[in-house]
């Protein structure tokens, strides 16, 4: 815990919590780690898998295969999402499913079913971004920050 | 009559003289299956909506109550009942099924114990002859209001707890023959300054063993005197935690009789990391599980203590901490009156 937040606790709550603290089971982290370096691995491997067949197949490049694969990829997680099989595989996997896009996908339409049941407009529509809203969110401003970071250097800097 | 600070002792020793528990599909592959009266096999219900599903169970239970006790929905005086959901929705719109005059009640997953404090106090002050008390939850409802959407893909971690999809339901009445409630005492919300929305048993120990140590001392009584002391949802986190202050505040208490209706109503294999929770957890428990062992013969003396984590989606966002109580109500087997 951070120092800061201890300074509000009283004497009697800072007693208390060493003493919970000491009976709290604590996340295995290696353990989480190694699943979710194997499962995430695997997602990753299953879309290379994924790109290559659609570059051998079909007319895409290196540069341009990314589109269909992602989207092939998010089209599983909906499946997995919709039969309710991408939950407990996340349980087991953790950030080795979060992680890679399938995540990303998890939490638009995991959303989207939950609040199906509020209508289309008012629910699905207003709720699908809710968790994936603030990934989209800063990930276009660190992009927006990185390009501008980037121009300034190239047009100022002489690189 | 007020004993102390705030334990009620019941001198006219109101009977629950029935009870009702509906599941869900999880809890029938669960240790107690066998001590639901109706149990569901899937999570809707045949509704189009989880709350609607909440409600129709809540719905369920109080009229398995009523036609084991072998009543009329009319000659319900009062329904005193709560739930988790924004607005206690679900045990409103019961309510209006039921048609009794109601009293809604929200103390999170104590609400089960709030509700067989009021209505013994009620029936033993003699206001009314039947009163129905009950809680539930609703697993998916609870997790999209609390949590994240059911089909998210989040890790949970070992402190986290499962809630329970169920409601129970117990009939209160001044005459007639079952387990009588003797006292309850009332607990104070007591916070230690946790904020971690999923390790709630380590939040609520504290306010579980305040009210059990009030509870003893004002009634007169120690931990010996009871056959079972069963908390509400500490699951193991919570439950060991409470059993270390037992032992640093001086209170003896047996580890074999201290046990946790969240860590009864599912098998070990089940994958409920800590245990269970939720407002139904403690009432179907207590009314299935316990009262139906109490009526066996098997127990005598029980104390209930179901406790609750006073936390919203919101105050967890802001990052306050999570209050807590507990309430404690006694159940004796005392023969018909």
């Amino acid at each position: 815990m951070s120092n800061n937040k201890k300074k509000n606790l009283t004497p009697t709550q800072q007693e208390y919590q060493a003493l919970a603290g000491k009976r709290e089971v604590k996340r295995p982290l290696f353990k989480n780690c190694i699943k979710a370096f194997l499962v995430g691995g695997t997602i990753c491997v299953i879309g290379q898998l994924i790109a290559t067949f659609y570059m051998y197949f079909f007319k895409f490049t290196e540069q341009n295969v990314g589109n269909p694969t992602v989207a092939t990829l998010i089209f599983i997680t909906m499946i997995l999402t919709g039969i309710g099989i991408y939950d407990h595989i996340a349980q087991f996997a953790g950030a080795g499913t979060a992680v890679p896009v399938t995540g990303f996908g998890n939490a638009v339409i995991s959303a989207a079913i939950e609040h199906r049941t509020e209508g289309f407009v008012l629910g699905v529509g207003g709720n699908m971004f809710k968790l994936a809203g603030t990934v989209i969110l800063f990930g276009v401003f660190s992009a927006f920050i990185v390009a501008l970071i980037k121009t300034i250097l190239i047009q100022w800097g002489g690189l | 009559m007020l004993t102390g600070h705030r334990t009620w002792i019941f001198e006219n020793k109101p009977v629950i003289i029935s009870t009702g528990t509906v599941g869900g599909p999880f809890e029938a592959e669960g240790n107690i299956a066998k001590d639901f009266d109706l149990l569901h096999s899937d999570m809707w219900l045949e509704q189009d909506s989880f709350e609607k599903a909440h409600k129709i169970m809540m719905d369920e239970s109080c009229q398995k109550a009523i036609e084991k006790a072998d009543l009329q929905k009319e000659q319900i005086q009062f329904f005193l009942g709560g739930d988790l959901i924004n607005q206690i929705t679900p045990t409103s719109f019961a309510a209006k099924t039921l048609g009794a005059p109601y009293l809604g009640l929200f103390g999170a997953c104590s609400t089960s114990m709030e509700g067989l404090a009021l209505s013994a106090f009620l029936i033993n002050g003699k206001g009314a002859n039947y009163i129905l008390t009950g809680a539930s939850s609703h697993n998916a409802a609870v997790e999209k209001q609390f949590r994240y959407p059911t089909e998210y893909g989040s890790q949970k971690p070992p402190t986290a707890q499962w809630t329970v999809t169920g409601a129970g339901t117990a009939l209160v009445s001044d005459k007639g023959v079952g387990p009588q409630i003797t006292s309850a005492t009332i607990g104070k919300v007591i916070d230690m300054g946790l904020s971690d929305p999923f390790n709630m048993g380590g939040a609520m120990a504290p306010a579980a063993v305040d009210t059990i140590e009030a509870h003893f001392h004002e009634r007169g009584v120690d931990a010996s005197y009871y056959d079972l002391i069963i908390t509400g949802d500490l699951a193991h986190i919570g439950r060991e935690i409470a059993i270390d202050l037992f032992k640093k505040h001086g209170t003896t208490i047996n580890e074999e009789k201290f046990v946790d209706c969240g860590l009864t109503i599912y098998r070990e294999d089940q994958p409920v990391q800590a245990g269970a929770s939720g407002a139904g957890c403690s009432a179907v428990v207590t009314y299935g599980h316990f009262l139906n062992r109490m009526n066996k013969g098997e127990l005598n003396k029980i104390l209930v203590v179901a406790t609750g984590a006073l936390l919203s989606p919101l105050t967890v966002q802001q990052n306050q901490s999570i209050p807590c109580i507990a309430h404690a109500v006694s159940i004796e087997n005392g023969g018909a009156r």
